[in-house]
């Protein structure tokens, strides 16, 4: 039996009880994208799209993300080729480990870790701040539509004390400067996943956010 | 490489700016919500909100004006004043904002900063600094102390101790008021600024004094602060953030400066 079904394109966001889910479904509302909180497989795995955020330390989230049973269900859904977006702790634990809490081991889908930014770096002789908190632009490498219509020079919020080292150099989809060059945007296939915080990035932040939410997943180069 | 933040600070009573606060063209304002937008729209890089509520019920009011400016504005922007319990930080994060500001609440009590910190991550906790110039002594070796009270409680404690004893209780950040410049409009306290960022290994925001755009050059070159707060130099329409931020920039300030 064929049951037509109209409905919007969902946006997933999983719950699992990381920060910044609130202000991520915020922004959505904002730019008027349909979206759900969830921490539920089955509706994880029927949306259109998927955000995976995230603040706050690598080891709590992957106990909280094996708890709920979502690592099996996460990987799926990149698997299925679904559009993801991860944004910052949601990022770095889509990698094969984090040196965060006495070494994590995440979920593996991008090749590499996720690494502590090293101590005493400096900048023009002045000692560099950790967590790198504030706005830093982003150089980005490939013309991926996520990052279709940001100009050059546009900044994001960042504000982490760990970065992702993708061990491909094809994944790295943008770079910031921050004592060392860091790959502060990945992608893959159906997956992006960026370092900063989009929801808290200003008009820039929201572009990519609305870009997502139009995106089909694949490359169009 | 990292740029420079510009921080207004909106003071708020039940809800309501305790000011008008007068954009070009002279309009007053006195929603903290829409005087948010505007200052969103002008660049600015996050946005502090101190709530001098006394009641309970005003209380209840801020966190309606938190959840209107987080579907409002799409920056980072932090809510102090009166913060002493976790379930009061919580109330603030859960209606939107990025971080939570702990003054005297922590001078009295400093576990909050660590409880904060484990539940919300360090990121969310901003220590809030009120200091006084006083003679250097055994006690007060910096010769800065800390006060409450808007300036009228000594509390008998070192700011540069106080500053890394925050930090290593887990505070993300600092906020650092000087009592003897605020309201001056004469520049910000380099000498103090310069010693507490020197000294710890997270952000500073210095704060107190802003009345000339040389100031904000002053205080994040000379003293080496990661963001000026202001309140008059913007909220009385002297400069809008976008005039600071062009200024600072042609100064050779790392600035966001598209928006």
């Amino acid at each position: 039996m064929l049951i037509a079904e109209s409905r919007r394109l969902m946006i997933a966001i999983v719950d699992y009880r990381a920060g910044n889910l609130t202000s991520v479904a915020r922004a959505l509302q904002y730019l008027g994208v349909p979206c759900v909180i969830t921490d539920r497989a089955e509706e994880l795995r029927r949306a259109d799209r998927v955000i995976f955020p995230g603040v706050g330390a690598a080891g709590e989230a992957m106990r909280n993300i094996e708890e709920k049973g979502l690592a099996g269900c996460i990987r799926e859904i990149y698997d299925a080729g679904t559009p993801l977006l991860g944004i910052c702790l949601g990022t770095q634990v889509i990698f094969e480990y984090s040196e965060e809490d006495n070494r994590t081991t995440c979920l593996g889908i991008i090749p590499g870790g996720v690494k502590r930014f090293p101590e005493g770096m400096s900048e023009k002789g002045d000692p560099l701040k950790i967590p790198h908190m504030g706005w830093n632009r982003v150089a980005f490498r490939e013309n991926h539509p996520l990052f279709a219509g940001i100009p050059g020079n546009a900044e994001f919020y960042f504000v982490h004390s760990y970065y992702p080292a993708p061990s491909e150099s094809s994944d790295v989809a943008g770079e910031t400067d921050y004592g060392i060059r860091f790959a502060s945007a990945v992608a893959r296939r159906n997956l992006v996943a960026v370092q900063f915080h989009p929801e808290k990035s200003g008009r820039f932040g929201l572009k990519i956010l609305e870009n997502f939410s139009r995106w089909d997943g694949s490359h169009a180069q | 490489m990292l740029s420079k933040r510009i921080i207004p600070c909106l003071d708020v009573r039940d809800g309501k700016l305790t000011k008008g606060i007068k954009f070009k063209g002279n309009i007053d304002i006195g929603d903290p919500v829409e005087v948010a937008r505007r200052y969103y729209e002008q660049g600015a890089d996050e946005i502090v909100f101190y709530d001098i509520t006394a009641s309970s019920e005003g209380r209840d009011i801020m966190i309606d004006v938190v959840k209107r400016v987080a579907e409002t504005i799409f920056i980072p922007f932090s809510v102090g004043g009166g913060i002493r319990t976790l379930e009061h930080m919580r109330k603030v994060i859960l209606a939107g904002a990025e971080k939570v500001s702990v003054n005297s609440g922590a001078v009295e009590n400093p576990r909050i900063i660590t409880e904060g910190a484990v539940a919300f991550g360090c990121q969310c906790i901003v220590l809030g600094m009120d200091v006084k110039k006083v003679e250097k002594s055994a006690k007060i070796p910096s010769g800065y102390e800390i006060v409450i009270q808007g300036g009228r409680k000594y509390m008998g404690i070192d700011a540069l101790w106080w500053a890394r004893e925050a930090e290593n209780l887990g505070a993300g950040e600092i906020c650092l008021n000087s009592i003897d410049a605020d309201g001056t409009l004469e520049g910000y306290e380099l000498e103090l600024t310069h010693l507490i960022t020197t000294n710890v290994k997270i952000p500073v925001i210095a704060s107190g004094g802003a009345g000339k755009k040389e100031h904000l050059l002053d205080v994040l070159t000379a003293a080496k602060a990661d963001a000026a707060l202001i309140a008059s130099i913007v909220h009385y329409g002297t400069y809008t953030i976008a005039e600071l931020k062009e200024f600072l920039s042609g100064s050779g300030v790392k600035m966001r400066e598209v928006w």
